[in-house]
């Protein structure tokens, strides 16, 4: 695994909000995407907050440095805040609100049970410890009621977490994806082959050419 | 031709209209329907009263349902289409955002069950007008000739009732009337038309797809596609802006929406959105209309026809809610066969990271094809078939969403190891299969316990694979693995576990002790009850189902046509 790097240095997908690839509704719903705030909060209790926020950095961390964090507890608690739903749900678990309610409750019975404190206040390390045995459906404490943490872990950490990260501008920056799209849409669809509009990626010894192409995007 | 999408009301504050939410509040009423081709433009709509018997009440509007409203109201029915979801207008309310665009999904919910638990949701239906067309990903295929008499003669399923040329009649129709994009020869099957638009340009992910043919001596072929390569009427050609499956905001899609739904109004037909019906009225054996709730309350429509096509899911569970004291098993279900031989199809891929840049996420999804392995039967060596059916495998372009959240919970990443492996996202080709899975009783739709918002009870989803559909996911990944690695591919990774599509929960026949509806798609036990969509297929083939699904509307319109002349 090559760890993590800034491979499209200057590359702001936000440069073209006022250009031909993005229409007026994508900017609306971005405009209300970017307003929420790392506090904002409507569904999730204190206690639940404190859980999900220290849980989010185990699932998608993001860099110290980074000057404005990607608000993932936020984004997952607005999801549930508006009644968004997936849909569907093995027959298993609770709807979404209760299954979270309830899992995060149990991860911190589990974390109190296991290191004696709550899972925000124990190290990475053994936060990882508790996701990785609910990751293999092995965290069996009370709290979780009927609800196996194998399922909890996949369906809901991984699925409402990672989607709340990568539903990020900052995220998009990260990845070098072109970002909202219409109606302008690509040209340029061959192997190696790049619009103007599209983030260009650092080559090892060029990174100058391509942070002078990012500033560009949005011309 | 008009550029759309530059703007939408917002920018042009004289076609806004105050209070509008196309979620929430009708806009098909007062006479008038959303011009779905251009900002802020209404067309007009023939409006029915309740108590006016009309001729057919359409329950869905999508593939199925859509494109038989269409026919009928051009024959002079009177016909009144009801469809749960919004009527959107993609210029105007469709974001570049596949979170935004999740409306487009039947997101209502679901319980699954079995040894194989599907995922529904975004993965498998929509709840709009024009239905699951209105994200689908555009591919258009037709059936191979023999999968119609699968049981005679190929030894699996089950036979239709409908002769094959036949079918390619009403598939030339279809591709006519969606102005399908397509290569010059088709390389599998007997002789078809040339398509009515030259083939996209294809990406590099597609590129992939052909090199890892070649490299394996098997034909590929740029995938025929229900996006227009030339401009059509108000519709620009498609911008290569690849977010098809959340939606097309520049109407290049043919999706029923902005093809069969315009006409049907043009001659006549009425459209309810927001209006979900809940349960068929009989009275003496025959189907009287529908119960529908719209604007807050339960209103009730009079029909001399109903038409059920709210997809394999929604259908029999309305069938089943709809049982009464004549009916005590549910609607059109003697033969005990509603809701069961649901059948989703195989859609494993591999995945694989390629030296090259791939940037997957531009032009539609699946821009290239093979169907060799639903034309093979028998294989060879390490690839010799050891089960029934076949396989299509197309190229793939998932947004990061997506992306993400298949590197998560089918690869199993998280932490810094899923952000750095996002990292190579512009990198990253893959081949997925369409594939065919088994007619079996056991995997079935049922009513649970649970209710939903209307009061009504939430379907149970019961799946899981029989050895056949094993083997075949097997054949396939091995496949698959070899081809993307001949292609330039490393570290490929197997995803094993995904399905998609829905079909066979009441499967035509000939015999109405072992189906539910006849080849005309009218019910065995209700003669004025028709089912007309995804539901209605006894085996599934390897090729994504729509362009079957409206071939077969457009037949059972002319088969009523043809009742009523007699
Ligand atoms: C992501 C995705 C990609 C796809 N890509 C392709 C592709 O490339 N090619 C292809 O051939 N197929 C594709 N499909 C499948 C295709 O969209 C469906 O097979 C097809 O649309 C099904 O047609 P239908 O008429 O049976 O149902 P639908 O098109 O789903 O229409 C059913 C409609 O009925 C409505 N409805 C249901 N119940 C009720 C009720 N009780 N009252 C009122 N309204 C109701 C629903 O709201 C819906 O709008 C794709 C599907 C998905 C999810
Ligand atoms: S790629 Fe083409 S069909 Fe797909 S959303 Fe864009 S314009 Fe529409």
């Amino acid at each position: 695994m090559l760890p993590r790097q800034d491979l499209y240095p200057g590359y702001d997908v936000l440069a073209k909000r006022d250009g031909p690839s993005w229409n007026a509704k994508t900017r609306a719903v971005l405009d209300e995407r970017l307003a929420i705030g790392p506090e904002m909060r409507r569904f999730f209790d204190e206690a639940e907050w404190m859980t999900l926020k220290a849980l989010a950095a185990r699932i998608v961390p993001q860099p110290a440095d980074r000057e404005v964090p990607v608000p993932v507890a936020a984004l997952v608690d607005y999801k549930l805040a508006i009644g968004e739903h997936d849909g569907y749900r093995d027959a298993t678990m609770p709807d979404e609100r209760e299954a979270w309610r309830q899992g995060l409750r149990a991860l911190d019975a589990e974390a109190r049970a296991q290191f004696g404190a709550r899972f925000h206040e124990l190290s990475t390390w053994a936060q990882d410890e508790l996701l990785k045995l609910a990751e293999r459906g092995e965290l069996t404490d009370a709290a979780w009621a009927s609800m196996p943490s194998k399922l909890f872990f996949k369906h809901r950490v991984l699925g409402d977490v990672v989607k709340a990260y990568y539903a990020h501008p900052t995220a998009w920056n990260e990845i070098g994806w072109g970002g909202p799209a219409s109606p302008r849409g690509y040209v340029r669809m061959d192997f190696d082959r790049r619009d103007p509009w599209e983030a260009a990626e650092a080559k090892p010894g060029r990174e100058d050419e391509a942070y002078a192409e990012n500033l560009r995007v949005g011309d | 031709m008009r550029i759309p999408g530059l703007g939408n009301a917002a920018d042009n504050p004289k076609h806004g209209t105050p209070g509008d939410d196309p979620e929430h509040h009708p806009r098909a009423r007062d006479g008038r329907a959303p011009n779905v081709m251009r900002i802020g433009e209404w067309v007009p709509m023939r409006q029915h009263r309740d108590e006016d018997e009309v001729d057919f009440a359409v329950v869905g509007t999508g593939a199925g349902g859509g494109t038989l409203a269409c026919r009928l109201a051009e024959a002079g029915f009177s016909v009144v289409a009801f469809d749960a979801g919004p009527y959107f207008r993609p210029l105007e309310d469709f974001a570049s955002d596949e979170s935004h665009q999740s409306k487009l999904y039947w997101t209502d919910e679901r319980i699954v069950d079995g040894e194989n638990p599907l995922q529904m949701g975004s993965n498998n239906s929509g709840k709009a007008v024009g239905g699951s067309t209105v994200h689908y990903a555009m591919v258009a295929l037709r059936f191979r000739p023999e999968w119609f008499k699968a049981r005679t003669l190929m030894g699996y399923g089950a036979d239709w009732p409908i002769d094959w040329r036949e079918m390619w009649h009403y598939y030339d129709q279809v591709e006519d009337d969606l102005k399908i994009s397509g290569p010059v020869n088709y390389p599998w099957g007997p002789h078809r038309r040339r398509y009515h638009r030259r083939a996209h340009e294809i990406n590099a992910a597609a590129k992939v797809l052909a090199r890892g043919a070649e490299a394996m001596g098997i034909d590929w072929t740029p995938t025929p596609l229900a996006t227009i390569s030339a401009p059509r009427g108000d519709a620009p050609p498609c911008v290569y802006r690849g977010f098809c499956t959340l939606g097309c905001s520049t109407n290049a899609k043919q999706s029923v929406l902005v093809t069969y739904l315009p006409r049907a109004l043009k001659a006549g037909a009425e459209i309810r959105d927001l209006a979900m019906v809940g349960r068929i009225e009989t009275s003496n054996g025959r189907a009287t209309g529908v119960h529908y709730h719209r604007e807050g309350r339960w209103r009730f429509q009079r029909a001399k026809n109903v038409v059920v096509a709210g997809y394999a899911i929604e259908t029999p569970r309305l069938l089943l809610m709809s049982a009464n004291r004549e009916f005590p098993d549910g609607l059109a279900n003697s033969s005990g066969l509603v809701g069961r031989n649901l059948m989703v199809q195989g859609n494993q891929a591999v995945w694989g990271v390629f030296n090259e840049e791939i940037r997957s996420y531009k032009g539609p999804p699946s821009l290239a094809i093979s169907e060799h392995w639903n034309y093979d039967d028998k294989g060879s060596g390490p690839f010799a078939k050891d089960f029934f059916g076949g396989y299509s495998y197309m190229s793939q372009g998932p947004l990061p969403q997506l992306w993400a959240n298949t590197q998560a919970s089918a690869h199993g990443l998280w932490g810094e190891a899923l952000v750095a492996e996002m990292q190579r996202y512009n990198h990253v080709a893959g081949l997925k299969v369409v594939s065919e899975y088994m007619p079996q009783e056991r995997n079935r739709v049922t009513l649970s316990d649970v209710k939903d918002r209307y009061g009504l009870p939430v379907a149970r989803i019961t799946y899981s694979w029989c050895d056949n559909d094993k083997a075949l996911n097997r054949h396939a990944l091995k496949f698959l693995r070899q081809a993307l690695e001949a292609a330039g591919g490393r570290e490929i990774w197997d995803q094993g576990d995904d399905t998609c599509h829905l079909n066979g929960t009441a499967r035509m026949g000939n015999d109405k002790r072992t189906s539910v509806v006849d080849a005309d798609c009218r019910s065995w036990d209700i003669p004025n009850l028709w089912i007309c969509d995804g539901s209605v297929f006894p085996t599934v083939g390897g090729v994504n189902p729509s362009l079957t699904i409206q071939a077969i509307a457009l037949r059972t319109a002319d088969r009523i046509f043809a009742a009523r002349g007699a």
